[in-house]
């Protein structure tokens, strides 16, 4: 194992994301403070190269609401809700940006600026009843964008299938365009989305070489706590050069690490002991999020890949470039691929999942539903019957959520978790032993 | 193609009306799905659907039996182990009978009515032989082109459809399923007239019984038993009783159990609700002449009812509810949601400030399809009546909330 040199360009990615996120929050703060309004989107199916060209400040609501999490406030958040009226078995996220609303956009890193348009995709149901509450409080447009997904596990449109489902969503952009224009007085410039675009192709290349980097052992990060940090970012600078810039600098970043061998965890680096590589496949558990890695680091394990770098990277995972001789009519087929893999990734993820297995050489994985979202937490028990009956991987299942400590019980997980890497290192040293005993 | 004619019912038509509903309800709470069954021996196939709507005009002219998926009271022994905690009762009890065998399908039909539902898809093809495929009905019916996109959605169904059937549907087979499922719709509408105008002739749980009976049988059959009952529903020797009239929401997916309707039914008149509504989504005749595929598709889109789960900006749920309640000359609400369901429970918030902001006396609660404990609701429910009807004159709408305690079974 090769010992690293340090370098100052490694930790770079996770400083330069922070301060492009605390920049990014100040931003909208000061967009707020001069009255400006935002254009509200969601992360799977962001049509932010529309929002973009139009030069409109763009407000993501889920992180908005993870970040009250992350900053240990989100049960202020969800009880103002509740007091509201809305049940404690709904979304979290949408719980705390209705009290975010209610203060008037007072959040942990600045100020949110209010909506003028809300921009939202069927990729998750809970988007629709989220932009209706907007609907209700500010009587702003909701453009909704209608993306058929995949109709059923294994099941490939024909030619003429996708062509329509395009032609469907293309038809949608189309109207949404009109709508935009009416609410930013001002018309389209096709040019400028064209810009857009091309730092998306971008960071769409630099995303997918990000995630294929951690193939590699050690793992250069960990891809739920790093990952997330990364997604923070290709979804609030997507489409802008920062965004382009910060990915750039990433890829070197991480191509260095596994040059010189440098991997996430000390131990690992040293030799000393092998990583556990794990796949997470859920959100995490953001109300204790650092705590809720070191469980896992610990004990050596590190997320090699998560689904939620799948799912909620806006389709930034799909090998696909958009074609900007034809800008529109990509834009539409870009939005159906991403919202597609996006969807996908929750409903029908079992053989992508026995193919991360394969690829990221996972010794497990790590079911974590949650409360709050029931797109990607119902099939999780189900899918866990698929793994086990198809690899030989040890999996974990453990629930709880991603914006209400009520139900994270950090001592029920850590039982949870120290029996699954007790699991692992037992059949490891069984496997160990039985090829000690082969060879001799 | 088996006929569509094959009777499922062994009424004889000489039965009395009480009679006719005693057996009704055994069929619609038998968990074993004695229809299919004998629709099945017949050499028959079967298309489940789960909630909330489908055009079942689709399996009908190719010979199918449509079936509501719509829960069960069954014991979920197979079922619970496929999925986690926060989650609703209807998905485990649906997948539950068949993989126990209660109801074989031959196709099986996920919507995008809520995260949860359009997950059942995968689950499907995870373990159960017969295919599973999502029809993506519009989530934007507000955009120019829903119509012609759901069209071709329509007849992307009907190809799966021919393929299971081995046959081809003709559009004259079409027109002939429309023309039964606009008798149909008639009938049920005359079924919820009865229900508005003379609430003591049929109370909410029979009237239930009496459609739900449309999601496991042929519609033929269906019109025909409704055809004979409703002229000896109106002719009943019942009197008008003192009662609150109300209506109630949430029974859209998960369905309430019939006792529970039955408890409410004691203390009020449910004049009109929104229980099985995709069996009554459309609301007036689908045209016949013309593309019946497209007069489908625009039905769905233009001439329908509203629920949570379908987003449409030409119907605010709220203003929707409260449309419901002043046609039906309603007095109160009974606002209710399924445990864990996420439409409806985010429903309750702006259906509660609606009705404050009207005056409207309304009941919040929460239920579960195997929920089998009604004290709290019956106890709670009279108190809310009693304080609806005999509250002085003025006193404003403030809703009484209860939710069904954890653990309840």
């Amino acid at each position: 194992m090769t010992v690293a040199t340090p370098s100052p360009i490694v930790g770079r990615g996770a400083r330069d994301g922070a301060d492009l996120f605390r920049d990014w929050y100040g931003d909208l703060t000061q967009a707020s403070a001069r009255g400006e309004k935002a254009a509200y989107a969601f992360v799977m199916g962001s049509m932010v190269e529309l929002l973009r060209s139009f030069d409109m400040n763009v407000v993501f609501p889920e992180i908005n609401s993870l970040q009250t999490a992350v900053r240990r406030v989100s049960d202020e958040y969800l009880s103002e809700a509740e007091d509201h009226g809305f049940s404690p078995d709904v979304c979290g996220y949408v719980k705390a940006d209705y009290a975010l609303q209610l203060r008037g956009g007072e959040h942990p890193m600045g100020r949110i600026p209010q909506p003028s348009v809300a921009v939202l995709t069927n990729a998750c149901n809970t988007y629709l009843k989220w932009g209706e509450i907007w609907e209700r409080m500010y009587d702003v447009p909701m453009i909704t964008v209608d993306v058929p997904g995949t109709r059923g596990a294994g099941m490939k449109p024909s030619a003429r299938g996708f062509e329509r489902d395009r032609l469907y969503v293309e038809q949608q952009l189309r109207e949404a365009i009109e709508v935009l224009e009416e609410v930013t007085g001002r018309p389209f410039d096709i040019d400028r989305c064209r810009d857009v675009m091309r730092l998306t192709n971008e960071m769409n290349r630099d995303w997918r070489r990000v995630l294929e980097l951690n193939r590699n052992s050690p793992a250069v990060y960990d891809a739920m706590m790093d990952g997330t940090v990364y997604l923070g970012v290709a979804n609030a600078l997507r489409g802008t050069e920062q965004g382009a810039a910060y990915f750039k600098d990433l890829v070197e970043e991480l191509e260095y690490k596994v040059e010189a061998g440098i991997g996430v965890l000390p131990a690992v680096d040293n030799g000393s002991k092998r990583e556990q590589r794990l796949i997470f496949v859920g959100v995490p558990c953001y109300p204790i999020f650092r705590r809720f890695s070191e469980l896992f680091s610990e004990w050596g394990g590190v997320f090699v890949s998560s689904t939620y770098t799948w799912f909620a990277s806006g389709g930034l995972d799909v090998n696909f470039d958009y074609d900007l001789e034809r800008p529109i009519e990509s834009l539409a087929e870009g939005l159906l691929l991403g919202v597609q893999r996006a969807v996908d990734a929750m409903l029908f993820h079992d053989t992508a999942l026995l193919e991360a297995i394969d690829e990221f050489d996972a010794d497990g994985v790590v079911y974590h539903p949650i409360k709050s979202c029931r797109t990607v937490s119902t099939g999780l028990a189900d899918s866990r019957r698929q793994v086990l009956d198809n690899r030989d991987v040890l999996c974990l299942y453990i629930e709880s959520d991603m914006m209400d400590k009520r139900v994270v019980s950090e001592a029920q997980l850590k039982n949870r978790i120290d029996a699954f890497f007790e699991g692992l290192d037992s059949r490891a040293l069984r496997r160990a032993s039985a090829a000690a005993g082969g060879a001799s | 193609m088996v006929g569509t004619n094959v009777k499922l019912l062994t009424l004889t038509g000489s039965e009395s009306l009480e009679e006719s509903l005693e057996y009704c309800r055994e069929i619609v709470e038998d968990a074993e799905y004695p229809t299919v069954r004998r629709w099945r021996a017949t050499g028959g196939k079967v298309l489940g659907h789960f909630q909330v709507y489908f055009p079942e005009e689709l399996a009908h002219a190719a010979g199918m039996l449509p079936v509501k998926l719509r829960g069960a009271q069954v014991e979920c022994r197979e079922a619970d182990s496929h999925f986690g905690s926060y989650l609703c009762a209807i998905i485990r009890s649906s997948l539950e009978v068949v993989l126990t065998d209660r109801l074989k399908l031959d196709m099986f039909v996920t919507h995008p009515i809520c995260d949860v539902a359009r997950n059942l898809a995968g689950i499907w093809a995870r373990n159960c032989p017969e295919p599973a495929q999502i029809l993506y009905l519009p989530q934007n019916p507000n955009s120019r082109h829903s119509l012609d996109y759901l069209t071709e959605e329509y007849r992307r169904v009907l190809d799966d459809i021919e393929e299971i059937v081995g046959r081809t549907v003709s559009d004259d087979d079409l027109r002939s399923s429309i023309a039964v499922f606009n008798e149909n719709r008639q009938l049920l509408r005359e079924l919820y007239a009865i229900k508005r105008d003379t609430p003591w002739l049929l109370p909410v749980h029979e009237a239930y019984i009496l459609v739900a009976l449309g999601g496991l049988i042929q519609r033929d059959e269906h019109n025909e038993v409704l055809r004979r009952l409703i002229p000896l529903i109106r002719d009943r020797d019942s009197r008008k009783q003192d009662k609150l009239r109300v209506v109630f929401e949430g029974g859209f997916c998960e369905q309430p159990p019939l006792d529970l309707l039955r408890e409410i039914a004691h203390f009020c008149y449910v004049v009109d609700d929104d229980l099985l509504i995709g069996l009554r989504w459309i609301l007036e005749d689908v045209d016949r002449e013309g593309t019946p595929l497209k007069n489908l598709a625009d039905a769905y889109l233009n001439k329908s009812s509203y629920s949570p789960v379908q987003h449409d900006l030409r119907k605010p749920k709220e203003k929707m509810l409260l449309a419901r309640i002043r046609e039906a000359e309603a007095e109160a609400a009974i606002v209710s949601a399924a445990k864990m369901c996420e439409p409806g429970l985010d429903e309750q918030v702006p259906y509660s400030e609606a009705l404050d902001e009207e005056g409207i006396p309304y009941f919040l609660t929460e239920f579960e399809e195997r929920m089998t404990s009604f004290d709290h609701l019956q106890i709670q429910l009279e108190t809310f009546v009693e304080n609806v009807v005999f509250a002085a004159p003025g006193a404003d709408g403030a809703g009484l909330q209860l939710v069904i305690p954890e653990g309840v079974s």
